[in-house]
């Protein structure tokens, strides 16, 4: 069995990859731009329901209450689907997934599919696996077109081009388009109206004559095995319902138990996403309905990293996430180390927590993730399910530089602590044993301020990660507690400490 | 009512100013403040990093120093926080590592009792014109933990707009995180320096003399981001506003 | 060991901590949200459904029973629709003025076919103000999902009062789940490109929505 794959190959650490995203000045205005205008549309499509508190709470218990009952959920889905006339495979990993899907599609003897956009598919490589296998994947969602013609990674859970602005995807469909179909119309302006024509021409003929559509899924009903989509352009539509053999690849955590728990996501999900009452398209399917839509549908339900994730305490809660993508588009340091440096498809704060656990700890990009935030808990306030973000960075911090136990595909292990960080647990138990005695402390305040017109503004060695861009404090001439003993006479608890 | 000042290890060591203007202002207010010399850190610092277990001691220490008073007030948003949000957690952690009820109990009492300072003059005291003097054009930033943490909300507005002589602007873009976040500023550092830029030019095009804020974590990175920058922007913490008056005017 | 016992054994074992909830589901999870938002008149809520439609840029009339022959047919001229699509059971009033041939959609019509066709007039399950929603469900006057799909031009039929609801969860209490159901809020847009919302993708591009009162 592999290991579970989640995207790409091997990242650089998130502080170097960063660094050169900061750097890019055409990227940090794109993604300034893109991010606060959403911010503030999220902010009046949240404001228009009066009870987003409450919406946001059932969410939170609907998802909780799915995962620590998700065998018995799991296997109702199943049963559901399979009684509405659908096939249902199970998937541990990426391989298998991924194995499953391309034998589905050379059993049509078809060699080329239409996807709609799904983080699971690009999560297990799947549309590398079926090229491997001489099956071409076309993605039909604007954004990922602009990736898969632009030679691109993905770098947004809802907007994956959001890095790109609507020049740099004119010159994408003008370049690119005719290797892959029809070509652009001559003379493509860069107005967004034109170039979403651009892609419905390019698109239309590949939806007309798919026989096999790809999708994932928001949302799986347990109670009556039905799938939901929810999207903008109407190519998901296109995928569901035109060709013959449909195969949707969904995560195991999308499985909410009733009908009704859908009434909570629709309201929660898109104010969330795109910040609109509703979003233009939703389908939802159950199993097959004999002339209208696919003959043949399977559902496979993909593991790979989940059930680790549900075995830890603290972390499974990130399982709850409905792939809103509001936590990226309100987080400070997205809109400024971009999507890519998290070198996964789960860019943003819920990437930081979720690829860590899907994939494990062991690689550097991996271990860096968790620190990839200044923990200002703008994440948390946006979820709408309400996932604590913070709470499992720093969960996810812990298990980096503590290691301890955790699961690995299914298997329980104890994880060393991270290499590159024996400095820093070093001088955090120095510091937690000087600040234990408050002795050693005002030792060492009275040392510093003895000294201080001997400190450096700047400071050599790791302390550059400071002095290269901002000024340290001056040392005062005496600490707090001095000028309070002074004035202020006897001691009164030094003794308590230990 | 007899008040511990939990100065925090940051203030006491680079920031005794803001601790002798906490004592000040309590003083003018009726308050009787004491400064147990036995106190250190909140452990914030070592917790967020991932060293929870390194945390422990810390937060007992803490327990242990103020567990006696009847309230203990912090001008730390994010130390406060600390104690109130994060020590229960600290328990539960405990508890559920099959480590029984002995930290929870520990650090149970410190929590309901400690307060960030805006909040305690607010809520506690119950007053909000402080009778503080501080004629300046200033724009505050509410940072992180004390907006979402604690949520102190209009809070240290409310004290700021009774100041006498004081002309509070409005900071665009205010809850956004200056990009301090601790140990992130070393982890982090071209990101952090970005949102400390971008702060710091947010700040500047106020028109404001002063940038207020009640966390001087947070007033250090953009105080050391706006002394880089040559910004003529001062950093000054809350309470110093607060305790300014025309006799004693603040420097 | 087949994966589909691998991975509920992996579930089992994750969740050897959490002890299983035996209450009833609803009971279980709580719902203190609203059914609706706010209170309105039957007249407020169709007005509130007119609105939001527009909002999303779907283009709104309104017409007796009376009026609705000439309406459809004034529509589908403007268009300059050559071919209009008509589900099996729409009611042939509705088109009883209408000039374009209409197009039958047979079970072996091809995509390639309905491509061709200009227009689609079709009715619906149910209609949802507080979010300017129409819901399709393949019941006979709606015809197959790819027939509101295809054409670039879809006008859509909302009997008022009748069928429309004030929210979402009184939506899905009205739906059949184990129908096909389409979700339409406007035409077809993305947000795709910097994040901002442009009309017209896939899906039909001009949306019409007609308000058909009894």
């Amino acid at each position: 069995m592999s290991g579970t794959f989640v995207g790409m190959p091997a990242f650089a650490a998130f502080p170097e990859a960063a660094r050169e995203a900061v750097g890019n000045r055409t990227l940090r205005g794109n993604l300034r731009h893109a991010t606060h205008t959403i911010r503030a549309k999220r902010a009046r499509a949240v404001a228009e329901v009066s009870d987003w508190a409450e919406l946001r709470e059932a969410g939170r218990r609907i998802k909780d209450h799915t995962l620590h009952h998700l065998d018995r959920y799991l296997e109702q889905l199943e049963e559901s689907v399979t009684r509405a006339g659908g096939t249902v495979h199970w998937a541990a990993d990426a391989a298998e997934a991924n194995r499953i899907v391309a034998d589905l599609v050379t059993a049509t003897g078809e060699s080329e599919v239409v996807k709609v956009k799904s983080m699971a598919t690009q999560e297990i490589g799947l549309n590398e696996a079926l090229e491997a296998a001489g099956i071409r994947a076309y993605e039909t969602d604007l954004a990922e077109l602009i990736v898969q013609l632009g030679k691109d990674r993905p770098s947004h859970i809802l907007v994956p081009a959001i890095h790109r602005n609507r020049g740099e995807i004119r010159d994408i469909f003008a370049k690119e388009m005719g290797e892959w179909g029809r070509p652009a119309p001559d003379g493509l302006t860069d107005t967004p109206a034109e170039l979403a024509e651009a892609a419905r021409l390019h698109l239309r003929e590949k939806f007309l004559r798919a026989k096999v559509g790809i999708s994932g899924a928001n949302f799986m009903v347990a109670e009556t095995g039905t799938l939901v989509v929810v999207e903008s352009e109407g190519n998901g539509r296109m995928c569901l319902t035109l060709p013959e053999t449909l195969i949707s690849v969904v995560g195991l955590e999308k499985v909410v138990p009733t009908w009704r728990d859908l009434e909570v996501f629709l309201q929660t999900l898109p104010r969330s996403a795109t910040a609109e009452r509703m979003n233009p398209y939703t389908s939802m399917w159950t199993g097959t309905t004999g002339e209208d839509g696919p003959r043949t549908f399977h559902l496979v339900l993909l593991d790979n990293g989940r059930t680790d994730t549900l075995a830890d305490q603290v972390g499974r809660q990130a399982l709850r996430c409905i792939r809103c993508s509001a936590c990226l588009n309100v987080c400070p340091v997205y809109e400024r180390a971009g999507g890519h440096a998290y070198g996964s498809v789960y860019p943003g704060p819920i990437g930081a927590i979720l690829s860590p656990q899907l994939r494990g700890t062991a690689s550097e990009i991996d271990a860096s993730l968790p620190y990839a935030s200044s923990l200002c808990g703008a994440c948390y306030d946006v979820c709408p399910v309400a996932i604590d973000i913070p709470e499992v960075l720093v969960h996810l911090r812990e298990r980096v530089v503590e290691g301890g136990p955790a699961v690995r595909a299914g298997n329980r292990v104890l994880l060393k602590p991270a290499k590159g960080h024996a400095a820093e647990r070093a001088a955090m138990r120095a510091a937690r044993w000087a600040l234990a005695h408050p002795g050693a402390l005002r030792t060492g305040q009275r040392l510093a301020s003895r000294t201080r017109r001997l400190h450096p503004r700047t400071l050599p060695g790791p302390g550059r990660a400071w002095s290269g861009t901002r000024d340290l404090p001056p040392v005062p001439a005496e600490p707090f507690r001095d000028w309070w003993q002074r004035t202020h006479g006897t001691d009164n608890g030094e003794g308590a400490a230990k | 009512m007899r008040v511990a000042l939990f100065l925090t290890c940051v203030n006491d060591t680079l920031y005794p100013d803001t601790g002798r203007a906490v004592v000040k202002l309590l003083t003018r207010l009726g308050v009787d403040v004491d400064f147990p010399l036995g106190q250190t850190c909140c452990g914030q610092a070592h917790y967020n990093t991932g060293y929870r277990h390194e945390t422990e001691p810390l937060a007992r220490h803490f327990s242990d120093v103020f567990g006696e008073y009847e309230a203990v007030v912090t001008p730390s948003g994010s130390c406060a926080a600390m104690v109130r949000e994060l020590y229960p957690r600290l328990g539960e952690r405990a508890r559920a590592e099959g480590r029984g009820q002995t930290l929870a109990r520990t650090l149970a009492p410190v929590v309901p009792k400690t307060y960030e300072l805006t909040e305690f003059l607010v809520d506690v005291l119950g007053v909000t014109d402080v009778g503080a003097h501080y004629p300046r054009k200033v724009t505050y930033h509410p940072t992180c933990h004390g907006l979402r943490a604690l949520r102190l909300g209009d809070r240290p507005r409310r004290l700021l707009e009774a100041v006498k002589g004081l002309e509070l602007v409005e900071l665009p873009g205010a809850e956004e995180c200056c990009g301090f976040g601790g140990t992130f500023a070393l982890k982090n550092a071209d990101v952090s320096a970005a949102m400390g830029a971008d702060k710091v030019r947010a700040a500047e095009s106020t028109g404001a003399q002063v940038l207020c804020a009640a966390d001087n974590s947070c007033l250090m990175h953009i105080g050391g981001t706006t002394s880089r920058l040559r910004s003529g922007l001062r950093p000054v913490h809350i309470a110093e506003i607060l305790a300014s008056t025309e006799e004693e005017p603040a420097l | 060991m087949s994966s589909r016992e691998r991975v509920l054994g992996r579930v089992r074992r994750a969740l050897a901590d959490v002890r299983p909830d035996e209450r009833p589901y609803e009971e279980a999870v709580g719902r203190d949200y609203l059914r609706e938002h706010g209170r309105r008149s039957t007249e407020e809520t169709v007005e509130l459904l007119a609105q939001n439609l527009a909002d999303y840029r779907a283009i709104v009339h309104r017409s007796t029973a009376g009026e609705m022959a000439d309406l459809v047919m004034r529509l589908l001229a403007e268009r300059g629709s050559q071919e209009v699509l008509v589900p099996p059971g729409l009611p042939p009033q509705w088109l009883a003025a209408a000039d374009p041939v209409r197009i039958h959609d047979r079970a072996e019509s091809t995509p390639q076919r309905l491509d061709q066709v200009g227009s689609v007039v079709t009715g619906c399950a149910v209609a949802i103000a507080e979010t300017g929603t129409i819901v399709l469900d393949g019941s006979p006057d709606q015809g197959r999902r790819r027939i509101s799909l295809v054409p670039d031009h879809h006008i859509c039929v909302v009997r008022v009062p009748d069928q429309v609801v004030s929210s979402v969860p009184q939506a899905l209490d009205r739906l059949d789940p184990t129908r096909p159901l389409t979700w339409i809020s406007g035409p077809s847009a993305t947000s795709d490109i910097e994040l901002d919302r442009v009309e017209g993708v896939h899906g039909p591009r001009t949306l019409e929505v007609i308000l058909l009162s009894a």
